[in-house]
């Protein structure tokens, strides 16, 4: 990939998604995190776009960033006396020296290899997707349909309150 | 100036790195519940780029497994987000520390 207006708009998405990454690992409100998330999603979808992936692109911003994000908005809301603090468990030096390790045998890994990369970027347009969801991979979307129905099920079983349950019972 | 397949897979490699840290060291499971949120992301954006760049003989594998990863990740946030709301209801916190019920 090359030219001038590409590279720039990799490292302007490139910073703001790691500092909106970071603003949610630092950030104390809870909803300033949920903020960053959702500029971290806008971040990576720019990337898709950067990548070619024109579909993908338009499908994390619309499941991302318009219906995850809400959604975690909601959750938030509904669990009022929990608190807006995004504080850390004891476990926060733990946790920073795994991912800190993780990440340098990442990096570690990625430099070292030797990738065997095209030049030019291959033909996957949404055509393409759709024949291969609905022809090679027609039974695990089958599936993923189901999975969705039953989250939809599920999560309406979950957070009704007692007292409806109660009315159910009665009728 | 040329952009290689590192520089994609490093900001993923970082990206999913953050989000193990949030995931693993906040106290309220809504905040975890971002840091899987972003883990996936980068995952997805590993995904993209492999199947950019490439070598393979059907480049539409990625996009492909992108969307399943996308959909199994809405299903995933609708029913977590179900139960710490449904936790919060019996035990008025959403504090991963204080949620230890199944400690006799």
């Amino acid at each position: 990939m090359e030219g001038f207006g590409v590279v720039l708009s990799f490292w302007v998405l490139a910073a703001v998604t790691l500092v909106s990454a970071g603003g949610v690992m630092v950030s104390r409100n809870l909803f300033h995190a949920v903020l960053f998330l959702i500029t971290t999603f806008v971040g990576i979808a720019g990337f898709f776009v950067l990548l070619s992936a024109d579909f993908i692109a338009m499908a994390q911003v619309i499941i991302y960033v318009g219906a995850i994000a809400v959604l975690v908005l909601f959750a938030i809301l509904l669990t009022p006396h929990a608190g807006r603090d995004n504080g850390e468990t004891r476990m926060l030096l733990p946790a920073l020296l795994l991912s800190t390790c993780l990440g340098a045998v990442f990096i570690f890994v990625i430099v070292d290899a030797d990738w065997r990369t095209i030049s030019e970027s291959p033909s996957v347009g949404v055509r393409e997707l759709g024949s291969a969801l609905l022809g090679t991979w027609a039974l695990p979307f089958e599936i993923a349909s189901v999975l969705l129905t039953a989250a939809l099920v599920g999560a309406i079983m979950l957070v009704r309150s007692p007292e409806e349950e109660a009315e159910d019972a009665l009728v | 100036m040329t952009l290689n397949i590192e520089q994609f897979l490093i900001v993923g490699a970082l990206l999913f790195c953050l989000g193990l840290a949030v995931a693993l060291s906040k106290r309220n499971a809504i905040g975890v519940l971002m840091g899987v949120e972003i883990m996936l992301n980068a995952v997805n954006l590993t995904l993209i780029t492999f199947s950019r760049f490439g070598e393979s003989a059907r480049p539409i594998t990625g996009p492909t497994f992108v969307v399943f990863v996308i959909t199994v990740a809405a299903a995933e946030a609708a029913v977590a987000l179900a139960l710490a709301v449904s936790v919060y209801r019996n035990r008025d916190t959403v504090d991963v520390d204080r949620l230890n019920f199944l400690k006799s």
